[in-house]
């Protein structure tokens, strides 16, 4: 019994005496606490609602007083109108609108309502289906209720067609995601273990004191593995098209393009870790805690970036895998040119930049 | 005299490869045996069979009179080990290292308290019970690690290359540290590179390539191979070797 | 006679411990120079920063005339350095490190060859043995090569023979003075007292001071004591009694003897004494000097 309390009250003292334990021990499960309470939310916040209404149409009225219905509801908003349906392609592909209602009256006062949503996002998709199917029926039994003019418009049932994603796949969603977990998984933390091994075993002594720039030596660690994480990206495009069957309806050009950055990103990161950490074990702990909790949580890889309170969101904007997996989403679902993915391209390129930047202000040019 | 190690016909190998073979020597109570060879002789590999660690393939070893495969648990409730690469916790400070050791050695727990404060007095660190033991210059580290080996007198203590890179001052002071516990019976087992030590021994053996070439006390080995110093003792010896790890 | 490393007043603190301080000299061009003394003495930081791998906090150092400070690049392109632990890949062989490190200052194994030649014909058996494998003297061999490897004309070595057999040491320092012959300028640090008498000049150092420097000689000639050796049947008693005894200054361990010194002469009061305690085979004679007991005699012990 003497041993065995001597032992316990020794791992203690372990436990205490070094801080980052008690960060992994103590403060890790508070923060992730917090952070799952508030990111998770398979509620829908917002749906921007479309009305793709021919001018001409003679039930109008009522059109409108079924966008007033939807409006009325906190939730969602009629945020534009329409005269065809060609601009709600686009403008889904925007982002601006997620739900449109497309009537067409084949005769007059009868419409029939088509619901096109945008089912990039499965999981929302059908939270939004049945919540304005249900508004929509309501109405309808209100307006069959209310009136016996010959006015009256009887709306069939809507019929709703997912856009993009068909058969609802939550692969077609998951697949961008886990490519953004993957590649700064991978090679953030190869990265940063390999600068900061030569430190530990010393032969970063050895390299300092000669004719190598530092400049050499941090590319040359950069470019085995990017060579490896193009192997990887292949791997990846070729399952995903044939096991999966996900369609890559985008440029493979542009999706290998884009993936080339948030590698090289990743990279760099892995760079500006090794450059502050001492030990090849802090390096991993960094790493994966510092990147796999964030990007699990907060790159709208599992929850979606628009469920989170807004503050949050605003935070998910540093998070580089969020604006990959948005962008691969596009090009690879969607099948939007690189064009419209431009806002990302350029965040992700900006944060290469200054994290190399940063990386090679750091690199310690002595012991 | 009473004979503390015994080991007969000791071996240890890996495959067809030898790291011990046939090992034969007596150590009586009290004394210092120096264990000398080169690296990749078989030293550690041998001290480990003696200190319960690991299995012999063959031959028998007795230490503190219990045989070290029958019984290993006995053994090692009855020596003492200090090595170079580790001996104390460096995140604990110097009076909790002494009190766990304490404790993990099983001296009885009303005891720990007093043993403590002696063993502290005794090495003028009354004022370093404190510090934490990576803050220690190394020779004081060393002399505190081997002060808690043998915290609960055991019959045998091992030392494996305890001296290394220590200052000549720091050096004897272990030493005499050794000198002392022998003189009250402790045996010690000790190996080293530093052939001035191999002088303080009662006797020592040198292992080349797994087997004893030689086994006596220092003059003696000096006076049969007709050189001065155990310098050339060892390098006489060690040219024989055919083993570089 | 030209100044290769001149040294100036360099002091160095890592938080409250003061590595070093007002540490002031220089080294000759071709000499082989020895940095002595125990672990925390302040060796390797001297080394690193004379390497340019750290700053002092005072003073200043110039290699060959270059400030290690304000042109570090220019030292660090033509300086040899092997660190105080083995510093190579582990899993990469002897010739793909060697191939390396020649390639980072732009030459190749073959420019250099005759400089390595004596020293790598040990490691030719094992060219392509994976590093972490090899022995401790194997590992040190390899670690000089590759310091050499671009033929630098000065070499810091940090304690290249700790750790490693007294056989292998003995050949190590042999490549030294070779080395040495060939002009190069050596800086190297021990632990080992023993490897000092082999320097031209040592410095003596402890704690972050120096102690003494001059050539290992000169040193030895500087011990102002008689210094005697006695040896026992019982050395353990003998050392207690010795120190007990007021006509005994300093008395130490010395491998088979006690190296002692006396307050005053007085060769037969001590014998008589020693008897008395019951002492046999009471062995008594004076002794050389060596450096390691002016150590000794510096520090007091």
């Amino acid at each position: 019994m003497n041993i065995f309390s001597a032992f316990v009250k020794k791992e203690f003292f372990h436990i205490f005496r070094d801080r980052r334990t008690i960060l992994i021990l103590l403060v890790m499960p508070i923060v992730q606490i917090i952070l799952f309470g508030f990111a998770i939310s398979v509620e829908i916040q917002q749906i921007r609602v479309a009305f793709v209404v021919s001018a001409s149409s003679p039930s109008k009225t009522s059109i409108q007083q079924l966008a007033r219905k939807v409006d009325a509801n906190e939730i969602c908003s009629v945020t534009h109108w329409y005269s065809s349906v060609d601009a709600v392609d686009a403008a889904m592909k925007k982002g601006e609108i997620d739900v449109a209602f497309c009537f067409q009256e084949k005769e007059p006062h009868h419409l029939q309502v088509q619901m096109l949503i945008d089912a990039v996002n499965p999981t929302i998709a059908t939270s939004e289906s049945y919540y304005l199917e249900a508004i929509v029926t309501d109405f309808l039994r209100k307006q069959q209720l209310n009136t016996q003019k010959s006015s009256a418009v009887s709306l069939i049932q809507p019929s709703v067609q997912m856009l993009y994603n068909p058969q609802m796949l939550s692969a077609y969603n998951f697949v961008p995601g886990v490519m953004g977990l993957i590649f700064i998984l991978i090679c953030t933390l190869m990265t940063s273990i390999s600068i900061v091994r030569e430190t530990e075993t010393g032969t970063m002594e050895i390299l300092l004191v000669s004719p190598v720039r530092p400049i050499y030596m941090i590319f040359a660690k950069m470019v085995p593995y990017f060579v490896i994480s193009c192997i990887n990206l292949a791997t990846i495009l070729l399952l995903a098209y044939f096991l999966l069957h996900i369609p890559m309806t985008g440029s493979i050009i542009s999706i290998c393009l884009l993936s080339f950055l948030y590698i090289f990103l990743s990279l760099s990161l892995g760079l500006l870790i090794s450059t502050v950490v001492k030990s090849q074990v802090a390096a991993m702990i960094g790493s994966i805690m510092g990147l796999m909790i964030p990007v699990t949580l907060l790159s709208g890889m599992i929850f979606p970036v628009e469920n989170m309170p807004w503050a949050l969101q605003r935070v998910t904007a540093i998070v580089p895998a969020r604006w990959y997996i948005s962008a691969m989403r596009k090009l690879m679902i969607e099948g939007v040119s690189i064009t419209h993915v431009s806002t990302e391209i350029m965040v992700l390129v900006g944060m290469s930049v200054f994290v190399l930047l940063l990386a090679f202000k750091n690199f310690k040019n002595r012991l | 005299m009473e004979t503390v190690i015994e080991v007969q016909g000791l071996t240890k190998s890996f495959g067809s490869f030898k790291a011990v073979d046939h090992l034969n020597f007596k150590v009586a109570k009290g004394e210092i045996f120096g264990f000398l060879g080169a690296n990749g002789a078989g030293k550690t590999t041998a001290m480990r069979m003696l200190c319960g660690l690991s299995k012999p393939t063959s031959g028998s070893a007795r230490v503190a009179g219990y045989d070290v495969q029958l019984n290993p648990e006995k053994v090692k409730q009855n020596i003492g080990y200090m090595s170079q690469r580790f001996s104390l916790y460096d995140d604990l400070k110097v009076e909790e290292n002494i009190r766990l050791f304490a404790g993990i050695y099983g001296i009885p727990r009303p005891l720990i308290k007093t043993q403590t404060e002696a063993l502290l007095e005794k090495l003028h660190f009354t004022e370093e019970r404190n510090t934490m033991v990576r803050a220690l210059p190394l020779g004081w580290k060393q002399k505190l690690a081997f002060s808690v080996a043998v915290f609960h007198q055991p019959k045998v203590v091992f030392l494996d290359e305890p001296t290394g890179g220590v200052d000549p001052v720091t050096r004897r002071q272990f030493w005499e540290l050794i000198y002392e516990a022998a003189a009250q019976g402790i045996t010690v087992f000790v190996t080293t590179h530093y052939m001035d030590e191999a002088e303080y021994c009662d006797r020592l053996s040198m292992m080349v390539d797994g087997r004893i070439e030689a086994l006596d006390s220092p003059q003696q080995l000096k006076e049969k191979m007709g050189v001065a110093s155990m310098d050339e003792v060892f390098r006489l010896l060690a040219r024989k070797a055919k083993r570089t790890e | 006679m030209d100044k290769m490393i001149v040294v100036e007043k360099i002091t160095k603190h890592y938080e409250q411990v003061k590595a070093l301080s007002n540490i002031s000299f220089t080294i000759n061009k071709g000499e082989l120079f020895g940095l002595v003394g125990p672990d925390g003495a302040g060796k390797s930081t001297l080394f690193r920063i004379l390497a340019t791998l750290l700053l002092p906090d005072k003073g200043k150092a110039w290699i060959n005339g270059v400030d290690v400070v304000k042109h570090y690049k220019k030292i660090r392109s033509s300086i040899g350095y092997m660190p105080g632990r083995f510093s190579l890949y582990q899993d990469l062989s002897v010739e793909e490190n060697l191939n390396f490190y020649a390639s980072v200052f732009g030459t190749t194994l073959e420019e250099n060859y005759a400089l390595i030649e004596d020293i790598y014909r040990y490691l030719l058996p094992f060219k392509e043995r994976k590093a972490g494998k090899l022995s401790g003297g194997m590992k040190q061999k390899l670690a000089l090569c590759c310091a050499l490897i671009h033929a630098p004309s000065i070499l810091f070595l940090d304690e290249p023979t700790t750790g490693v057999d007294p056989t292998s040491r003995q050949e190590f320092w042999e490549t030294l003075s070779k080395l040495k012959e060939k002009g190069m300028t050596i800086l190297v640090s021990t632990p080992y007292m023993d490897e000092a008498v082999l320097c031209d000049r040592i410095a003596l150092m402890q704690e972050g001071q120096l102690m003494k420097v001059d050539t290992p000689q000169q040193i030895i000639d500087q011990f102002d004591k008689a210094l005697w050796k006695v040896s026992a049947k019982n050395m353990y008693g003998l050392l207690k009694d010795m120190r007990l005894s007021p006509l005994v200054e300093q008395c130490y361990t010395f491998g088979q003897y006690l190296h002692f010194t006396f307050v005053q002469e007085e060769l037969d009061a001590l014998v008589a004494y020693l008897k008395q305690k019951g002492h046999q085979e009471i062995e008594i004679a004076p002794t050389a000097v060596t450096i390691e007991d002016c150590y000794l005699q510096l520090t007091d012990v």
